[in-house]
């Protein structure tokens, strides 16, 4: 494995962040366009994408409340995309900062991207900066490209002609995508998409979603027997 | 406006707490491999779930329905973030696909 430890925190982010950021820009502003579009008020995607600065989750509750679905669907939804970074919460704890009020505030740059690239990083201080300065870099995109695609699907009046509709799915889609490479999770993803678009027709809107998640139970059950016997150190 | 308010704090809030378990009881608690699995394949579930439901049911309710030109715009998006394509690709082709079936004429 190739190691990072000389190479200069700005060259690691211009690297292996700034392509990152391109990325979340354009899915920044879909959500930003898909949010005006869909005829919310307009505080709400900004201010969503400051407090809450987590693509998918914002993508999951403007999916489910677009859906028709209620309040605690569109929240249980999106907290429950969001419980991975509890995961990175305790995988990034050294890198937060020293003092308490750096690490309060650092914590709400946790992202997947900034937790996967301090995996390399064995010095603390090396680990804070690089995770400071890509979480930055990615607050400030995401949140400018939320506003620019505000104010772009301001001035979108067809939105069926331009194929929007299709684009929600497939950002959503493709934000899955890199963690789909294990059989395991395919299945289980599988199985959730067959009975959610199965229970459909008969729960009320944002719940189908919700019921898909007894899929992660395929997972938790075996692969749990299966590990334990297996696992040393 | 109510509405709106209460799941912006309502996220916000849940979301920075999410944040902050590791932080702070990460000295005298760790999760345990299935929390951690879990924690690692609902979110995939429920991405995959949502993006299937918007795909044969719309993303609003009243464009209900399954609509062939939003079918093959998805299919063809999700074809190429399956194959690594970068996410601008992803976008212009789904939208694209979509947008040409229904210039000539495909609901």
């Amino acid at each position: 494995m190739c190691s990072n430890n000389n190479t200069a925190i700005g060259r690691i982010v211009q690297r292996e962040v700034w392509p990152v950021c391109a990325a979340y820009a354009l899915v920044g502003a879909s959500f930003g366009a898909i949010a005006a579009t869909a005829g919310m008020p307009w505080w709400v995607a900004p201010l969503m994408s400051l407090t809450v600065f987590a693509g998918s989750a914002q993508f999951a509750a403007l999916g489910i409340v677009l859906a028709g679905g209620g309040l605690v669907a569109a929240l249980v939804g999106a907290l429950v995309i969001n419980a991975r970074l509890m995961a990175y919460g305790f995988q990034a704890r050294d890198a937060l900062g020293r003092s308490r009020g750096a690490r309060l505030a650092t914590a709400h740059l946790i992202t997947d991207v900034n937790t996967a690239l301090i995996l390399r990083e064995h010095d603390s201080h090396r680990r804070h900066r690089l995770f400071r300065q890509a979480g930055l870099w990615i607050f400030a995109v995401w949140n400018l490209s939320v506003v620019a695609g505000l104010l772009l699907g301001d001035r979108i009046t067809d939105t069926a002609a331009l194929g929007l509709d299709a684009v929600l799915p497939a950002i959503l889609f493709a934000l899955a995508r890199p963690h789909l490479g294990a059989p395991a999770v395919r299945r289980c993803a599988l199985t959730g998409a067959v009975l959610a678009i199965a229970s459909a027709p008969f729960v009320p809107p944002g719940v189908p979603v919700l019921i898909a998640l007894v899929a992660c139970l395929l997972e938790a059950g075996p692969s749990r027997r299966f590990r334990r016997p297996g696992a040393r150190s | 406006m109510m509405f709106w308010l209460l799941l912006v704090a309502g996220l916000a809030g849940g979301t920075y707490a999410l944040r902050l378990v590791g932080p702070t009881v990460g000295a005298r608690w760790q999760p345990g491999p299935t929390v951690t699995r879990l924690l690692e394949v609902a979110p995939v579930v429920l991405l995959i779930a949502l993006a299937a439901t918007a795909t044969v049911a719309g993303e609003s309710a009243d464009d209900g329905g399954l609509n062939p030109a939003r079918l093959a715009g998805v299919a063809v998006g999700a074809g190429l973030a399956w194959w690594r394509a970068p996410m601008l690709a992803v976008v212009l082709g789904a939208a694209l696909i979509t947008a040409g079936l229904r210039a000539i004429g495909l609901a």
